[in-house]
């Protein structure tokens, strides 16, 4: 399934926040968006996933979800979202009640995502005994268990502090290695960006506009930690966006 | 010259909670001394104040006949069953103007209305509404429960995490699903720091109902002393109240225990 944005344009308000926002998500590809803080990409990507309506122009899902997904299009949350009434177990089961799945396919596919994102020993703990990157893992388990079609990252890696983020990013990156999956990921870290995006969207600021679409042919497994070829690809993208963030940074906020 | 060497002075701590055990106690055990001294040497006379072990001996009294039994069950079968009345209708209600716009700006505003009502006030009404037996008096405590606890249901709805909420819409959990399994359990630490308020307001609406028409009760046994200056036996109704506060209070902490767990 593909997901494709059609002249997307938003305001909050008299403020205007995207401009004219047409983009193709192809399956199978990790799409990241950049750009300086209060661009819209957030709400980009609240669009991408329905929580949110475009005061203009279309979301379009190209194509039929496969068969065994639960819920096409998943979101990962920067402050993780988990209930904290809940257990690791708990709380991704919470998203496969609804399915009229039986017992023991439940505990399939928790005992799976557990395993898969190295949680199995820690099914029964709360998220408050949990570190960062943990909670986010608990994250990622529940967001893998819905099997998506789409995964909708954003600043997934942001509260977690940099050693966290590199242990992380591998996971992913192996996650996407063993089984790749579509999903479009917001950040404001062109690190992240360059080491996971297959498609490097950078926007301007406010209203966001696409400055240009940079792509990545390096296989993702490949990308290492101080690459040359990325650290160039990641100075150019800090050259697009250097002067907005400046002119960004530098802006009164009317709200 | 060398240098002195000395440690940098300490000036953090304090401004923390820290749990100490026993100074409650000791503070009612230091109270209670100081008025057997007094009311022993004179220094307060027996008008002023009753002697801590006649009251002792009058709840003796009391328990031996049998009285206090036939007392303090109607006073606590009224608490229960009005106190459950108005805080199972006050959740409800508290749930739905936090759940819906509509009920919200139907209700809140009759709610801030009645709030301020002394609802003793209002009691002779509601003997003329269910009668003067026991129905009247639920009314009451009933009354009196709800309003606290819908003003504290429906804030404790608005504070749940939104985040929470729009994770469960983008993983499609159906709406009785985000209610009761996000909504609910999230209110639910302020639901019953609300229960704590309004459960105490009960106890002194009992007593008041019980004042104006009973036979037999907590609050019928401290106006019968009342009204005969009988100071022992005053006391002895009023220690029962105080311990109902404290059983109350003490059982609402248990739940929190239990049902907060989660909370850090």
């Amino acid at each position: 399934m593909d997901l494709k944005l059609d002249s997307v344009s938003h305001s909050y308000g008299k403020t205007e926040v995207l401009r004219d926002i047409s983009l193709d998500i192809a399956s199978g590809q990790i799409v990241c968006i950049v750009g300086p803080s209060g661009c819209g990409k957030s709400t980009l990507l609240r669009m991408l996933g329905g929580l949110e309506k475009p005061g203009a122009g279309r979301v379009l899902q190209v194509g039929a979800p496969p068969a065994d997904c639960l819920n096409p299009l998943t979101f990962i949350f920067q402050d993780f979202a988990l209930l904290p009434w809940r257990s690791v177990q708990g709380n991704v089961s919470l998203v496969l009640e609804d399915n009229n799945l039986s017992t023991a396919e439940k505990q399939d596919i928790i005992g799976d995502v557990l395993m898969r994102t190295k949680l199995s020993e820690f099914a029964d703990a709360l998220p408050k005994q949990l570190s960062g990157g943990m909670k986010q893992r608990v994250a990622i388990a529940r967001a893998l268990a819905v099997n998506p079609a789409v995964m909708l990252m954003d600043e997934p890696l942001s509260a977690l502090d940099s050693q966290t983020r590199e242990l992380l990013m591998d996971d992913l990156i192996s996650l996407w290695t063993r089984q790749p999956f579509t999903a479009v990921y917001v950040t404001h870290n062109l690190a992240e960006a360059v080491r996971l995006g297959h498609k490097i969207v950078v926007l301007s600021r406010r209203p966001g506009q696409i400055r240009e679409v940079v792509e990545i042919d390096t296989p993702l497994a490949e990308r290492s930690y101080g690459d040359v070829a990325l650290e160039q690809k990641q100075q150019h993208l800090w050259g697009l966006m250097r002067d907005e963030a400046a002119a960004a940074d530098a802006e009164l906020l009317h709200v | 010259m060398s240098d002195p060497v000395r440690n940098v002075p300490f000036r953090g701590g304090g401004f923390v909670a820290t749990r100490k055990r026993g100074v409650g106690l000791l503070v009612f055990i230091v109270l209670l001394l100081f008025a057997e001294w007094g009311t022993r040497t004179g220094f307060i006379s027996a008008l002023t104040l009753p002697r801590p072990t006649d009251v002792l001996l009058t709840f003796q009294e009391l328990y031996q006949s049998g009285l206090l039994f036939k007392h303090l069950v109607p006073s606590l079968s009224r608490l229960l069953i009005g106190a459950t009345m108005g805080a199972t209708l006050g959740i409800t209600i508290g749930v739905l103007i936090g759940l819906f716009s509509l009920v919200r700006a139907g209700l809140v505003p009759l709610v801030a209305a009645i709030f301020p009502i002394p609802k003793i006030a209002l009691l002779p009404l509601f003997v003329i509404w269910f009668g003067i037996d026991e129905m009247s008096k639920y009314a009451l405590i009933a009354f009196g429960t709800f309003t606290p606890t819908v003003v504290a249901t429906y804030a404790a709805v608005d504070n749940v995490d939104r985040t929470l909420i729009r994770m469960g819409q983008s993983f499609g959990l159906n709406w009785r699903s985000i209610v009761t399994k996000i909504v609910l359990p999230g209110a639910m630490p302020g639901i019953l720091s609300g229960l704590r308020i309004s459960l105490t307001i009960a106890i002194i609406l009992l007593v008041a109902a019980e004042m104006l028409g009973a036979e037999y009760g907590i609050g019928a046994y401290i106006l019968q002393a009342g009204s005969l200056y009988d100071l022992e036996r005053l006391f002895a109704g009023v220690v029962i109240l105080s311990v109902m506060g404290v059983v109350v209070s003490a059982g609402i902490a248990a739940i929190e225990r239990r049902v907060l767990r989660w909370r850090v």
